[in-house]
């Protein structure tokens, strides 16, 4: 019976050798690492000294405080998007884009939580704040998760109402979210910890239910300035819009919170009758075999240079175990089998650039695990499709397009993680923010953009009009502006700013953020749908 | 006619002297009957007798002291005698008289010799005639002042004048020299006619290093008396003893004068079993001084079965059943040195108040043939109000003084409860206090050293990180409710370390800890350190650090964490709330005034809508027979008043409310 189950498992053999390459590796990965912590320290420091100071004068906790008390004891909190806006507003630094958002535990239910940063620009929604609510908002949806909003916002940034009112996924959308999360049975509470003035508004005004929190949180359509311009009436923010009225007069709101631990409590209540299904539990598994923390050494920050993907593998699936699906067909990319925290899940990884049979697979692996209900999850590490006459000759084109369509077409939960390069048509059959992946996160050394900046500025000066004209230093310049562009525009950081992702997160971290999303798909409605045509 | 044992015993007791007593009536094969109260129905004594009765309600004069209920009892059980321990009925002529007129055997003294020995002027005028020192004084009826000086003259000073309705200090004044009598004197008539409307005064010699040396006896139905050797009980707090130790240091002479002395005062008045002989002993003049005869088995009485190797409750029995004292004086042999520490639940730091409550968690050391432990409780039992609040008895026996002081605080260190204060800390820095150690000590020593003595131990930075690692450890070890990473991964925060922090009253810094590879990574204001650990059951934690191995308890009860470190040392801990908020918006408060301590409600002294000022009495409560006054914390109006006069309350509960 034991050999017969020692015989079944497929244990990755993933040992490494500590030697200088290892060392180098480390030493550069550590750095990338450290760069990202100190990027998120900095925004933790959320609206500064002097701001914090003021808001918590005023009997106010910080948005990560709020989460903490209203999450179950040790809940994890998955934040999401915590490097969104960063360097996008010039000398206007707008921490984590002001708002919190991410998931937690309460009474053992998940949820969605967004929290408003009064101590950022005073809460207000800037272009990226806005993305980053539809976002949670998304996911809400997707996951058929409860959605709680803690208000502390003056509403719009004005100076960008261009960029904030007009579009299909701007403000309005927040709220038509709202009625569509609302029609599809998702609870959504909201706490009005501060301002809830305008638009604002109709964030508590379209929740299942409310509570607001005596003397701080204010709810109306116009506040005392503009009635005093518009009508005259001359009246305090408190009898405009405060606890007592909403909660005894207008009905606005459903619980009056005496301060914030009394309201945040209020909404744990709520939360325990809200009569959504529990955390899926999980069969009993391994933890890795190998230690996370050597994938420093065994990642190469030169895309030019390789490794071989089964290392992160091991030390992401319990146990180490893998059983390998088509292991030499397609090398190029791996496939398989394995579980994290019990939960079976596919693996689709690049282990190089993509041929015609990498791709086969890819669908073919797609498609049976999709048929199975299995949860995907990709591994992107990727330059692109292979590309010359052989390769157009055999069809790759319609190759590719069969993975597309089928990393499209699959219904059960995908997580994608870029652990390295994102180039081009790569991006697309391993499910990138376009396809629809669940949740998708980058390693603070991942880049991303249509093609390598070495390839595109290849291409740029070969195409350019000038070209004749130029001396071989006015090409290598006209190439380092393209190479610096690219650099730029592809890092880790420029991508989660703009929110095309869920987030930068410490490759140590890999196992527990993937782990935490898969568990919070689980429950979403993952129905299943018919594939397209595949050309074949 | 051949003597036979008692068959059957009921002890009229409870607590660690009703197991003392059913110990040894199991091992002579006596049956044994134990009676209890409503408050004691689960408590250990019950469980070690053959069988069991409920006696009536908690308060004392209900039950073990309702004579009348105990006699129906003894015979309800078929028991032919009964044992009455210490306390209680233990010195009660009636009770010992009502057993002789129901044909029970009541194992102590006749009432004869119990009524003569309880009152203090006629047992020191039979001392007197029985050639028995005592301590000269004047206690006849003439008062006049002249004659009264005159007496002082005779005594000697330093002299000490005492009301004769006197108590609690009232009246009673210290003469130092005949310059000062009159002054003194008139001093104590007033405050005596004040106090008591009476103002007759006696006067004793005024004794200025007293030490309290006892002498046990031992006496049969046949006229024959023993000595077992003699305690030093110097050692008291609020006038009751803490430690008893055996023999004391007076010289072989001296012990043997005292012992056949001892004897002479038990036959005076025609004693039976076992009894304590009580002497002053003057230190500065090595002279000895009658001060009272316990006529009862004593609460130290193991001290003198650890240097004699007897079981004097045996010896009871014997004597009890008609047989002779087992052995004859020169028959009786001592050895080492023995000394018992009164384990209370009480708090030295605090006047020693009593307090009462759960025993949450309670270790003790281990026991062998020189370390012994008198107990009536286990863990999870309570300390009533009701009574007597000690834990237990622990006594130690060593080749030398020094030997046995020793194995005394190394036992103190093991013993470790939890739940409510107790004086364990307090005996031992008492046990290695150097005067103490020297044997420069009289019954003063504690009120004299009370700075030395009453030297609270502080909580470390180092012990609020253990105190944390322990909390890590019992939380990682607690299984978790599903194997999904959301209860897995605790704490999780994306691209931060996973700290778990711990936030404490009175330690601003708080405690951070890291579980890192197997390793918990403990960070406490200064200090650094990483520790290994495991649980080993019953609240008990190994933590291995840079500095060696130890083990540390940590007991959760109600919101309050008890910490033992590895020398012992208990502290008691709160956990802050890591986010408080006050009401905003809201003006009225109302503030609730809750009881401190259990206990009964003897006076209130306000109404609703009466306006209060700070500081003011608003209720009083009895307790551990104790009066404690329950102010208003400022100044209010009463809204409300819960109680009423006699009623009983619980600690916390909410007495008055202010607005």
């Amino acid at each position: 019976m034991l050999t017969s189950l020692i015989r079944t498992m497929s244990v990755l053999d993933s040992s490494i050798v500590r030697n200088i390459d290892f060392l180098a590796n480390e030493k550069n990965f550590l750095a990338t690492r450290s760069d990202l912590y100190d990027k998120i320290t900095k925004i933790k420091e959320a609206g500064g000294k002097k701001n914090i100071e003021r808001h918590r004068s005023r009997h106010k906790l910080m948005p990560r405080e709020r989460i903490d008390y209203l999450l179950d004891p040790g809940s994890p909190f998955l934040e999401l998007s915590q490097l969104a806006a960063y360097d996008m507003y010039g000398d206007d630094i707008v921490p984590a884009a002001g708002i919190i958002t991410g998931i937690g535990k309460i009474h053992n239910k998940l949820c969605i939580i967004v929290c408003n940063d009064a101590t950022v620009k005073g809460g207000t929604y800037y272009p990226m704040t806005v993305k980053k609510h539809v976002r949670a908002q998304q996911i809400a949806i997707e996951n058929n998760l409860p959605c709680i909003y803690i208000v502390d916002s003056g509403g719009a940034f004005l100076p960008l109402q261009a960029e904030v009112f007009p579009d299909k996924e701007h403000f309005g959308r927040i709220f038509y979210n709202q009625a569509v999360m609302s029609s599809m049975g998702i609870p959504q509470i909201s706490v009005v910890c501060g301002s809830c003035t305008a638009g604002g508004a109709y964030v508590p005004a379209m929740s299942d239910e409310n509570v607001i929190v005596a003397g701080n949180g204010t709810i109306f359509l116009a506040g005392p300035p503009l009635v005093k311009a518009a009508t005259g009436e001359v009246v305090s923010a408190e009898d405009l819009g405060g606890a007592d009225l909403h909660c005894k007069t207008s009905g606005v709101t459903d619980h009056y919170g005496k301060n914030e631990i009394h309201a945040l409590n209020i909404t744990r209540n709520i939360m325990k009758y809200v009569n959504s299904p529990e955390i899926p539990t999980s069969n009993s598994y391994d933890d890795p075999l190998y230690d996370i923390e050597d994938i420093a050494g065994i990642v190469t920050l030169d895309s030019r240079k390789s490794f071989d993907i089964r290392h992160i593998i091991a030390r992401i699936l319990d146990g180490s175990r893998f059983q390998e699906f088509k292991k030499d067909f397609g090398s190029t990319l791996v496939t398989g089998y394995g579980s994290l925290y019990g939960q079976t899940v596919g693996i689709v990884a690049n282990n190089g650039v993509i041929f015609s049979e990498s791709a086969q697979k890819g669908a073919h692996f797609i498609q049976v695990c999709d048929q199975r209900r299995i949860p995907l999850i990709f591994l992107q590490n990727v330059t692109g499709f292979m590309v010359g006459r052989q390769y157009e000759s055999e069809g790759i084109a319609k190759h590719g397009a069969k993975m597309v369509t089928a990393v499209s077409t699959a219904t059960v939960p995908k997580l994608t993680l870029i652990l390295g390069s994102s180039y081009g048509a790569g991006n697309y059959g391993m499910c990138g923010r376009a396809f629809g992946p669940r949740f998708l996160y980058m390693w603070p050394n991942a880049k991303i953009s249509v093609m390598g900046g070495e390839q595109a500025a290849n291409v740029l000066a070969t195409v350019d009009s000038n070209r004749s004209k130029w001396s071989k230093e006015d090409e290598e310049k006209f190439k380092q502006i393209t190479r610096d562009k690219y650099d730029k525009e592809g890092s880790a950081y420029y991508s989660s700013a703009r929110i095309w992702d869920d987030g930068v997160i410490d490759p140590f971290q890999t196992r527990q953020v993937l782990g935490l999303s898969l568990f919070a798909t689980l429950g979403g409605n993952n129905d299943k749908k018919s594939f397209g045509v595949f050309r074949m | 006619m051949a003597l036979k044992l008692i068959d059957k015993v009921l002890v009229a007791n409870r607590g660690e002297i009703a197991c003392r007593v059913f110990r040894t009536a199991k091992r002579l094969g006596i049956s044994s009957v134990a009676v209890y109260s409503e408050a004691d129905k689960n408590s250990l004594h019950t469980l070690m007798a053959d069988s069991a009765f409920h006696i009536g309600p908690a308060a004392p004069t209900e039950s073990y002291l309702n004579k009348m209920k105990i006699i129906e009892t003894i015979k309800k059980s078929g028991s032919s005698a009964v044992h009455p321990g210490y306390g209680f009925l233990s010195e009660n002529a009636d009770f010992a008289s009502l057993c002789q007129q129901n044909s029970i055997v009541f194992i102590g003294p006749p009432a004869s010799a119990i009524k003569s020995m309880g009152s203090k002027s006629e047992s020191k005028k039979i001392m007197i005639k029985a050639g028995v020192p005592v301590v000269p004084g004047y206690q006849d009826d003439a008062q006049d002042i002249e004659l009264l000086k005159a007496e002082a003259e005779k005594i000697g000073y330093p002299v000490l004048i005492k009301a004769v309705m006197g108590g609690g200090g009232k009246g009673m004044k210290l003469a130092q020299s005949s310059k000062e009598f009159i002054t003194q004197l008139e001093s104590a008539k007033r405050e005596s006619l004040k106090a008591f409307g009476d103002d007759r005064v006696i006067l004793e010699k005024y004794i200025t290093s007293p030490r309290h040396i006892e002498v046990q006896v031992f006496a049969d139905t046949y006229g024959n008396a023993v000595y077992l050797y003699e305690r030093d009980c110097s050692v008291q707090r609020r006038h009751q003893k803490v430690i008893e130790e055996a023999p004391s240091n007076i010289d072989e002479i001296k012990r043997h004068t005292m012992g056949k002395t001892a004897t002479q005062a038990a036959l005076a008045v025609g004693y039976v079993g076992a009894g304590t002989v009580e002497f002053i002993y003057d230190e500065q003049t090595k002279e000895f001084y009658f001060m009272e005869m316990n006529t009862r088995l004593q609460v130290e009485h193991p001290v003198t079965e650890m240097i004699t190797g007897l079981d004097l409750v045996e010896w009871q029995f014997r004597v009890a059943s008609g047989f002779h004292l087992p052995l004859k004086q020169e028959d009786i042999k001592r050895s080492g040195h023995a000394i018992e520490a009164r384990i209370y639940a009480e708090n030295p730091y605090n006047s020693f108040l009593p307090t009462s409550g759960k025993l949450i968690h309670l270790s003790l050391p281990d026991t062998w043939d020189k370390v012994r432990i008198d107990s009536g409780v286990r863990q999870n039992d309570e300390i009533s109000v009701f009574y007597d609040p000690l834990i237990a008895k622990l006594i130690v026996l060593g080749n030398s003084r020094d030997e046995a002081l020793n194995l005394l605080h190394s036992s103190l260190s093991n013993y470790h409860v939890c739940g409510l204060p107790t004086n364990i800390g307090f005996l031992k820095t008492l046990v290695n206090n150097k005067k103490f150690r020297d044997y420069d000590f009289n019954t003063n020593f504690i009120p004299q050293n009370q700075h030395e003595l009453l030297h609270k131990p502080e909580i470390s930075e180092e012990d609020y990180g253990i105190i944390s690692a322990c909390l890590s450890i019992k939380e990682s070890q607690c299984p978790k409710k599903t194997t999904s990473p959301w209860d897995k991964e605790e704490d999780f925060r994306v691209n931060s370390e996973s700290l778990k922090n711990y936030f404490f009253e009175n330690f601003e810094a708080g405690v951070s800890v890291k579980l890192s590879k197997g390793e918990f990574k403990v960070n406490s204001g200064k200090w650094n350190m990483s520790i290994q650990g495991s649980y080993l059951g019953n609240n008990t934690y190994q933590i291995k650090t840079s500095n060696g191995i130890q083990k540390v308890r940590v007991v959760d009860y109600e919101g309050s964490l008890w910490f033992v470190n590895n020398d012992g040392v208990v502290h008691i801990v709160s956990m802050k709330e890591q986010y408080k908020m006050e009401d905003k918006g809201t003006t009225q408060t109302v503030l609730n005034v809750k009881a401190p301590i259990p206990g009964k409600i003897i006076k209130i002294l306000c109404k609703p809508g009466d306006d209060i000022k700070e500081n003011a009495v608003v209720a009083v409560i009895e307790s551990m027979k104790m009066e404690h006054m329950i102010v208003a914390p400022r100044n209010a109006k009463i809204v409300n008043v819960f109680f009423k006069e006699g009623d009983f309350v619980n600690s916390k509960d909410t007495l008055v409310v202010l607005e």
